[in-house]
C-alpha cells in the first residue's frame, strides 16, 4: 500500500513539464487570445489596406487626389448668421469658423435652456398637484415620443409663415387720419419685432471702445476682453467676500452681513465700466420695406433653439425626476428631525445627493443635444454641417477630406464636453470610498 | 337609587364633514393643498383653457374634403364665418399613399409592403410572446384582419391574396400545433422581407439562404474532427466564398430554368412610412448582434479586441448620425470596390446600423458592469467555456436589465431615420412633407401634415414604450 501511495505521490508531483505545442495556440486556454489577437489584427490590417486600395483605385479613376488646400481658397458664399467678422472673399476654412461658432452658441444656449425648463418640468411633474402632474407627463411624453426633426421643421413653419411681413407693420398717413391700426405691431413695448423674415432685437452698442489689438492671424476684441475679465473678477471677489464669511462664522459662530457686499461686489463694476463705455441699445425701425437697425436674429437659428430646448428638455425632466425620487424619503424625514425647513432640506440634503445620480445623464444629454444641432441643416441654419459639410464641399467636390473634417470636429467637440462635464461630475461624487 | 346618564347603545356614526370627503377632500388634497398649489391649479387651468380654446374650433371646422387649400378655406369661410380658423385633412386624400409607400413606389406593387408589414408581426410574435399560445393566436388573428383588410384596400391580385391567406393560415395551424416551431418563420422572415420589398427573381434569397444551410453543415461534418471554433470559421469562409462567386450565377441559372418571380422595385423608389420602417426594422434587427459582440468585445481581456471596440463606439457615439449619412452618401463609395453598385439606401442602412450597435453596445456594457462578479465567477467554477459563460448565464440576465434601455434606443432609432432626408431620401417627416408643400394646391399648409406623421410617430414610439414596460415586469425575477 505504502508503495503505491509512493507512486501516487511521484505521479503527482512529477507532473509532465509540457512543452509548447502548436496545437496549444488553439486548444489552450492560456494561449489562445494571443491567437484570436493575431487574427483580428490580421483581419483589421487587411480590412484597412482593401479599403486603401479601393479609395486609391477610386481616387485615380475620378482624377482626384486627398488634400486640405481647399480650405484656403476664396468660399465665394454668402453665411446669413456670423458672429466673427466673414465675407464672401473669406477663406473656406473662415466659413468653417463660422459654421463652428453658430454650431457652438446654439448648443451653449440649447443647453442652458433646456436645463432651466427640465429641472422646472421635473419638479413639478413630481408636484402633488394632480392636474399639474399630468399636465407635464403628457409634455414629457408627446415631446420624447415624437422626431426632433418634426419640432424643428415646426417652428421653423411657424416662424415663417404665420408672422407678419415687414410692410405689415407699416402706418400711413391714411391710416392715421382713419384712425386704423396696423396689421402688426412689435413686441415687449415696441423693441422686438418678429417679421417672415427674421427676429429684430434692440443690439447693444458702445460709444468708447478699446479697440482691438491684432495678433497676426487674429484680432483680439479689447472690448470684449475687458467686459469678460471685469465680470469673471468681480464673481471671484464674490467668492473671497463669502468663504471670508464662513470662515468667520465657523471661527466665532457670528456670519457678517454679506447681504449688500454680494450684489456690489458682483454688480457694480460691470455697471460702471458699462457707462464708462457707454452702453446704448440701437432699436429696430421699419424703414422702407424691412426692419434697419438692431440685431436680426434668422428664424433658423430661433427654430433649432425652440426645437432643442422643447425637447432635450423634456430628457433632463425625467432624469431630474428619477434623480430626485433615487434619493430615499429617509432622509427628507431625517432632515425634518434636525429641525431643517423643506427648502434648506431641499438644498442641504435631498439636491446634493440626487445630483450625483442626476448628472451622469445629463452629461449625455448635453452631448446629444449638440449632436443634434447639425439637424440645422434641414433648415438651412449655417451651423459646421451646413457650412464645412453642406457649401464648402457642394462647391470644392471635396466629399472625403469635409465629411472626415466635420467628423473630427465633432468628435473633439464631443470629447471635450464629456472631459469638463466628469471632472464636474468627480467633484460632486461621494468622497469616500 | 341614583340615575345612570351612561348611553348603553352606540350613536350612528355622522358622516365625515364636507371638506372631508368625496371630490372635495380630493380636490382639496390634489389641486387647492397650499397657497403654491392653488397657483399651480389656477395656471393649469389657464394653459388648458387657452390650448383648448384656440384648438378645439380648429378641430371642430375640419375639412376632409377638398382639391386645394385654398378650397378648404372657402369651406369654412362657409361653414363656420369668414376668418374662423379650420384644420384641412384634406392633403391626405391625393397624399396618403405617398405618406405610407412614397410617392415613386409603383401602385400596382403596393400590396408587397402591406404584405411584409403583415407578417413582420407575425415574425416578431414567436420572439415577444415566445411559447404562449394564446397571445401568439391573438397577434396572428390580427395579423389576418389586417392582412385581409389592407390588402383588400391596396387592390392586392387575387393570387397575393391566396398566398397571403395560405401562409398566415398556416402560421396560425403551427401555433395550435407546435407553436415553439414558429420561430423557424422568423429566420426566414428576412429574406422573405427581402423579396417581397426589392422582388426579382424568387431565387436569389432562396440560394442566400441556403449559404447559412452549407455554413452549418460544414460546421457540424468538420467540428468532431477540427474543433467547435475552427468548424466555425470554416463553414464562414465557405458561407463567405458561396455568397460572394456562388449566388448570382447559381440564381441565375435556376432562375432560367424555372422563372419565378416579382417585378422589382429599386430602392429610390422607396418612401414614406415604408421607408422608414425599412431602416429601423433593419437597423434594430442588425444592431443587436453586432451590439452584443461590441459589448463583449470591449469587456474582453483582450488588448488589441477591446481598442479595436472602444475606438470604434467611442468615434461612432462622438459625432451626430447627420455625419455618418454624410459619409454613406458621399465617402463610403470611395471606400468600396470600383464598379460595385451599393445602392444609396443599402448605404445608410451600413452606417444606421453601425450607428445603432455603437449605442446598444454602451447600454450592455452598463448592464454587463451591474451584473454581479459572482455570476461570472459561477459561471467559471462550473466549468462552462466563455461563450457557453456569456449564452448560458452573463447574457439573459445582462439582456433582461437593459430592456428599458435597449427599447428607447429604438424607439431613438426609428425616431431617427428621420434624418435621412439630408441625404435627400423621401423619409415622411420632411421628405413627403415638402413634396405637399410644394405642390400648388398645398402651398402653404404646415400644422396638418407635421401633425398627422407626428402622431403616427407617436403612436408608435409610445407603443414601444409601454411594451418595454410590460416585458420589464414580465421578466422580473426578484421578489420585491
Amino acid at each position: 500500500l505504502g508503495e503505491k501511495q509512493g507512486e501516487a505521490m511521484t505521479l503527482a508531483s512529477d507532473m509532465p513539464t509540457e512543452s509548447f505545442r502548436l496545437s496549444m495556440l488553439v486548444f489552450d486556454t492560456r494561449y489562445r487570445s494571443y491567437t484570436i489577437q493575431a487574427v483580428v489584427l490580421a483581419l483589421f490590417v487587411m480590412a484597412i489596406v482593401w479599403l486603401g486600395y479601393n479609395l486609391d483605385q477610386n481616387l485615380d479613376s475620378r482624377g482626384k487626389e486627398l488634400s486640405f488646400r481647399f480650405l484656403w481658397q476664396r468660399a465665394g458664399y454668402d453665411i446669413p448668421q456670423k458672429l466673427i467678422p466673414y465675407t464672401n472673399d473669406s477663406t473656406h476654412f473662415r466659413a468653417l469658423l463660422v459654421g463652428l461658432t453658430n454650431t457652438l452658441v446654439v448648443a451653449f444656449f440649447g443647453c442652458v435652456f433646456a436645463t432651466i425648463l427640465g429641472v422646472f418640468v421635473g419638479v413639478l411633474r413630481l408636484s402633488n398637484n394632480w392636474l399639474v402632474s399630468r399636465l407635464m407627463t403628457v409634455y414629457v411624453e408627446m415631446f420624447r415620443n415624437v422626431p426632433l426633426l418634426l419640432w424643428v421643421l415646426l417652428s421653423y413653419a411657424i416662424l415663417t409663415e404665420a408672422t407678419p411681413d415687414p410692410k405689415d407693420f407699416r402706418v400711413t398717413d391714411e391710416m392715421v387720419v382713419a384712425g386704423e391700426a396696423p396689421a402688426a405691431t412689435m413686441k415687449l413695448f415696441d423693441t422686438v419685432a418678429v417679421t417672415s423674415r427674421g427676429t429684430n432685437f434692440p443690439a447693444p452698442l458702445i460709444e468708447r471702445g478699446f479697440g482691438s489689438f491684432d495678433l497676426g492671424f487674429m484680432s483680439l476684441n479689447l472690448t470684449f476682453l475687458a467686459i469678460i475679465s471685469v465680470i469673471a473678477g468681480s464673481i471671484y471677489a464674490n467668492r473671497r467676500i463669502l468663504a471670508d464669511a464662513k470662515a468667520k462664522q465657523e471661527a466665532t459662530g457670528i456670519r457678517p452681513a454679506t447681504w449688500w457686499k454680494s450684489p456690489l461686489v458682483l454688480f457694480a463694476p460691470i455697471i460702471a465700466l458699462l457707462v464708462a463705455l457707454g452702453l446704448h441699445f440701437e432699436f429696430p425701425v421699419l424703414a422702407g420695406f424691412n426692419f434697419k437697425g438692431g440685431l436680426l436674429v434668422a428664424h433658423a437659428f430661433t427654430a433649432l433653439l425652440i426645437a432643442l430646448t422643447l425637447y432635450t428638455a423634456a430628457f433632463i425632466a425625467e432624469i431630474v425626476r428619477a434623480g430626485i425620487q433615487a434619493v430615499s424619503g429617509g432622509q427628507t424625514e431625517a432632515a425634518y428631525a434636525l429641525g431643517l425647513r423643506p427648502n434648506r432640506t431641499m438644498s442641504l440634503v435631498v439636491l446634493p445627493q440626487a445630483l450625483r445620480v442626476i448628472i451622469p445623464p445629463l452629461i449625455s444629454q448635453f452631448l446629444n443635444l449638440t449632436k443634434n444641432t447639425s439637424l440645422g441643416a434641414a433648415i438651412s441654419y449655417s451651423d459646421i454641417s451646413g457650412t464645412l459639410g453642406g457649401i464648402t464641399r457642394n462647391q470644392t467636390g471635396r466629399e472625403i477630406e469635409c465629411v472626415f473634417l466635420m467628423m473630427a470636429i465633432y468628435l473633439s467637440i464631443s470629447l471635450t464636453i464629456s472631459m469638463a462635464m466628469n471632472y464636474y461630475n468627480s467633484s460632486v461624487q461621494l468622497k469616500a470610498r | 337609587m341614583a340615575e345612570s346618564f351612561t348611553r348603553t347603545n352606540m350613536l350612528p356614526a355622522l358622516p365625515p364633514p364636507i371638506s372631508e370627503r368625496g371630490l372635495v377632500k380630493w380636490a382639496r388634497e390634489n389641486l387647492f393643498s397650499t397657497w403654491l398649489d392653488i397657483f399651480l391649479t389656477v395656471a393649469a387651468f389657464l394653459v388648458i383653457g387657452w390650448l383648448a380654446w384656440s384648438a378645439f374650433p380648429w378641430w371642430r371646422n375640419s375639412v376632409w374634403n377638398a382639391g386645394s387649400l385654398a378650397e378648404c378655406r372657402q369651406v369654412v369661410a362657409a361653414a363656420a364665418g369668414e376668418g374662423a380658423p379650420g384644420a384641412c385633412w384634406a392633403f391626405l386624400r391625393p397624399w396618403w399613399g405617398a405618406y405610407i409607400f412614397g410617392n415613386f413606389f409603383p401602385r400596382d406593387e403596393w400590396w408587397r409592403p402591406v404584405l411584409t408589414f403583415g407578417l413582420l408581426f407575425a415574425a416578431l410574435a414567436p420572439v415577444l410572446f415566445a411559447g404562449q399560445k394564446r397571445n401568439l393566436t391573438i397577434v396572428l388573428g390580427a395579423v389576418t384582419v389586417f392582412l385581409v383588410l389592407a390588402l383588400y384596400l391596396a387592390s392586392a391580385p387575387g393570387t397575393a391574396f391566396v398566398i397571403a391567406m395560405l401562409l398566415v393560415g398556416g402560421l396560425l395551424a403551427l401555433a395550435q400545433v407546435r407553436s415553439d416551431r414558429l420561430l423557424g418563420f422568423t429566420v426566414v422572415f428576412p429574406f422573405i422581407c427581402f423579396w417581397l420589398l426589392w422582388g426579382g427573381s424568387i431565387w436569389a434569397p432562396i440560394v442566400a439562404m441556403a449559404g447559412f444551410g452549407i455554413l452549418y453543415a460544414v460546421f457540424r461534418l468538420a467540428s468532431p474532427h477540427i474543433g467547435l471554433a475552427p468548424a466555425a470559421g470554416l463553414g464562414v469562409v465557405v458561407a463567405v466564398v458561396w455568397w460572394l462567386f456562388a449566388v448570382a450565377p447559381v440564381a441565375q441559372a435556376i432562375d432560367s430554368v424555372i422563372p419565378l418571380g416579382l417585378p422589382s422595385v429599386n430602392s429610390d423608389q422607396f418612401g414614406g412610412f415604408l421607408l422608414a420602417t425599412v431602416i429601423g426594422v433593419t437597423g434594430i434587427t442588425f444592431s443587436l448582434p453586432i451590439g452584443i459582440l461590441l459589448a463583449l468585445g470591449r469587456q474582453s481581456d483582450m488588448p488589441i479586441v477591446k481598442t479595436l471596440c472602444v475606438v470604434f463606439i467611442e468615434t461612432i457615439r462622438g459625432v451626430p448620425l447627420i455625419t455618418l449619412l454624410f459619409v454613406a452618401a458621399f465617402v463610403l463609395g470611395f471606400f468600396l470596390p470600383p464598379n460595385s453598385d451599393f445602392d444609396l439606401l443599402l448605404r445608410v442602412l451600413i452606417l444606421v446600423t453601425f450607428f445603432s450597435a455603437a449605442y446598444l453596445a454602451e447600454v450592455l456594457r452598463g448592464s454587463l458592469a451591474a451584473l454581479p462578479r459572482g455570476q461570472y465567477e459561477a459561471a467559471d467554477a462550473l466549468g462552462l467555456d466563455y461563450w457557453r459563460a456569456q449564452r448560458l448565464i452573463i447574457l439573459p440576465q445582462a439582456l433582461k436589465i437593459s430592456i428599458p434601455a435597449i427599447v428607447s434606443s429604438f424607439i431613438g432609432l426609428f425616431k431617427d431615420t428621420t434624418l435621412v432626408t439630408i441625404v435627400a431620401l423621401y423619409e415622411p417627416l420632411k421628405g413627403i412633407t415638402a413634396v405637399v408643400r410644394q405642390d400648388v394646391n398645398w402651398k402653404g399648409i404646415y400644422w396638418e401634415p407635421y401633425i398627422f406623421v407626428g402622431t403616427i410617430f407617436f403612436v408608435f414610439c409610445f407603443g414601444m414604450s409601454r411594451y418595454s414596460k410590460y416585458l420589464e415586469r414580465k421578466l422580473k425575477t426578484d421578489h420585491r
